[in-house]
């Protein structure tokens, strides 16, 4: 039982972080139709982002009550965190590294998707199968092959429950931070202005054009969206589990895209839902199966859900018109 | 000259001048770093070309083939390291127990890989739309992780001790079976009605295409051809790791038919080897090697959608050239146009 509980807790931090990147999944699939590969690349680069913001931060902090640079430096290579830890500085570190990899985003469907868009679906998938690998690979050649360590946002504690199981800080932090993003996207879909042309341009592009929405304007602004998000999950992750490295976006953007699949593509509460799901199976298979396995889950569960229900759990079975 | 003696001639001679030519490797007059080289570019000859069935001519897809080259890698590796050995010396070990032997360990590659094809395929290619390119991307996943943690065949370790292979003949055999095949798909009425599905998938339904069922078939002759391509990688070197089967390979063949031009054979043929034997020469790089492979697709596909030599109106044209000089002028009238039209090109809708 208390296996369970852990498992379970386990299960729902990590199904939240692939929820989030569900998110930017399922919203780009929604306006674009486009599989966007590169974004869990994205997701990796707000961890980096995060990284690097919080050892500078720390660094600030530290000169500020006066410690010499070069020292600092020295500490700072050797990953061990030089910030004073509060939960504010990783606030400010998390909103950052989003409102980075937003423009970071925004700068990729600039100059990458917008071109091809005009071509066919096939050239504009290979197109984010490219953006992908140079994420990647640059991402080895800038931020360096070798795994780096995130540097200790705020002193982890155990909390322990009924039933055995305990929880961490971290686990808390995420779930909470996760649940105030999804309730602001709610608000921001379904509550704006912006939301509605959103939701517009998901509908159906050309009509929401002849509306008069600047539908360019609202695909820069999901992609801003989605990859906001992601980077969100990136700082998350990192405050977990600290060992980033540049392709740690790969398997996990691989298996939130299932989440989002498994929800129903285009379809945002399915994405929250598909991701807890993914989530929680992954632990309980490595809980009480074989861990070597954990990778294959996810997929073994997209096969599953295309042979039963190809529009996933939320979604709707669109009706082909000629 | 009656159609099927032609072939036959056409055939006998290109085995004679592989069989010639494996001499001269055999011989090591050439270079054997040169030599392992050009064996390597049939292998991805074979792995491109028959990609080509399934993204470039029938528009669907898959970004897995490593996963079912892997499929039959392993399992033409196992079969010749359980069976193949004993049987080719239990028929006296010289060179014809060794011709049987592969040709079964080639049979059972292809057909496992085929299997994996149709498992994989039959959900995925119900569906329309991206369904094939991220059920293959996790298949390539899955098959990794097994392959990691199945102790028969070597596990993480990698397996060893594959009796190696290292004929010429037997590569570029291969690989040119895998073009004929190829070309004579999509110049029948089963390339046609695949032509159709990447063309327009509805209205070939519409015109009483079983677009499910040829989407499938197409896919597994494709998997079972990756598959012979792993069983030539498998005998090549007599060593297989699992890590040489993860996504970057798959994404490598898919470079190699966009470079050379989805739905053009010829196209993957040269794509297949200059991305062979650039990274030979890239070597000094090898840091940005991806780095500048990637920037490369990416204005690749901005500027030039069809590839380097996506079926272009030029290229066609040499093609029909070609096949009037081969037919002679009572040859029947060119059937070749029907694959001129570009995939990835501006879509008509």
């Amino acid at each position: 039982m208390s296996t369970f509980l852990q498992q379970l807790i386990n299960g729902i931090s990590l199904g939240a972080i692939y929820s989030l990147i569900a998110l930017g999944y399922t919203m780009v699939y929604g306006v674009l139709k486009l599989i966007n590969f590169a974004h869990g690349d994205v997701y990796m680069v707000g961890a980096f982002m995060g990284y690097y913001l919080a050892n500078g931060l720390g660094q600030r902090g530290a000169q500020a009550i006066g410690l010499s640079a070069d020292g600092l430096i020295a500490r700072g290579l050797l990953g061990g965190g030089t910030l004073e830890p509060s939960l504010i500085t990783a606030l400010v570190v998390m909103l950052l590294a989003m409102a980075i990899c937003a423009a970071l985003g925004v700068i990729i469907e600039r100059l990458a998707y917008r071109p091809v868009r005009k071509y066919s679906r096939l050239t504009a998938l290979i197109t984010a199968i490219g953006v992908s690998l140079l994420l990647e690979n640059g991402g080895q050649v800038v931020f360096g092959a070798e795994p780096k360590f995130f540097p200790e946002l705020f002193t982890k504690r155990n909390i322990d429950l009924v039933g055995g199981a305990s929880i961490t800080s971290a686990d808390i932090i995420v779930l909470i931070i996760a649940l105030v993003l999804m309730v602001v996207l709610q608000l921001i879909v379904y509550r704006t202005k912006t939301g509605r042309a959103m939701r517009a341009v998901s509908f159906n592009l050309q009509s929401a054009k002849l509306m008069g929405i600047n539908t360019d304007r609202i695909i820069a602004f999901t992609f801003a969206l989605g990859s906001a998000l992601a980077a969100a999950a990136g700082v998350l992750v990192a405050m977990r589990i600290p060992r980033i490295d540049p392709l740690m976006g790969i398997l996990v953007g691989l298996k939130a895209f299932v989440a989002a699949v498994l929800g129903g593509i285009g379809n945002i509460p399915g994405a929250m839902l598909g991701g807890l799901l993914i989530g929680i199976t992954e632990t309980m298979v490595v809980g009480y199966l074989n861990p070597t396995y954990k990778d294959a889950v996810a997929f073994a569960i997209l096969i599953l859900i295309l042979l039963f229900r190809p529009s996933g759990l939320l979604g709707t079975v669109a009706q082909e018109k000629v | 000259m009656p159609r099927y003696l032609r072939n036959l001639i056409i055939a006998l001679i290109v085995i004679g001048v592989l069989y010639g030519l494996d001499f001269v490797f055999q011989g090591r007059l050439i270079n054997p770093y040169y030599s392992r080289i050009l064996m390597l570019c049939g292998i991805s000859i074979t792995l491109a070309v028959s990609l080509n069935l399934i993204n470039g001519f029938t528009g669907q897809f898959s970004i897995g083939h490593a996963g079912f080259m892997a499929v039959g890698a392993y399992s033409s590796a196992y079969f010749s390291v359980t069976y193949g050995m004993n049987l080719a010396n239990s028929l006296g070990g010289g060179k014809l127990g060794w011709v049987v032997a592969l040709t079964l360990a080639t049979i059972v590659g292809s057909i496992a890989a085929g299997i994996a094809g149709l498992a994989v395929g039959i959900p995925s290619l119900r569906l329309k739309g991206d369904y094939l390119a991220i059920v293959t991307l996790g298949f390539g996943q899955i098959i990794v992780v097994f392959l990691n943690n199945i102790e028969a065949i070597g596990g993480a370790r990698g397996y060893s001790g594959i009796p190696i292979v290292k004929s010429f003949f037997w590569i570029f055999l291969i690989a040119i079976l895998t073009i004929v095949i190829v070309y004579n798909i999509v110049n029948s009425a089963f390339g046609r009605a695949l032509i159709s599905i990447r063309e327009d998938e509805l209205a070939a339904e519409a015109m009483g295409v079983n677009t499910t069922r040829y989407k499938v078939m197409a896919f597994v002759i494709s998997s079972a051809m990756a598959g012979a391509g792993g069983v030539l990688l498998a005998h090549f070197d007599g060593y297989l790791n699992p890590k040489s089967f993860e996504f970057i390979k798959s994404f490598e063949i898919l470079i190699m038919i966009i470079l050379g031009g989805l739905g053009s054979i010829v196209g993957s043929v040269l794509g297949a080897i200059v991305l062979t034997i650039l990274p030979e020469g890239l070597r000094g790089f090898a840091e940005y090697r991806m780095v500048i492979y990637s920037l490369l697709l990416i204005i690749l596909m901005i500027t030039r959608p069809q590839g380097l030599l996506g079926s272009t109106a030029a290229f066609a044209g040499l093609r029909k050239r070609i096949k009037r000089m081969t037919e002679g002028p009572s040859g029947t009238a060119s059937s070749a146009t029907q694959s001129e039209t570009s995939i990835g090109g501006e879509n008509p809708r």
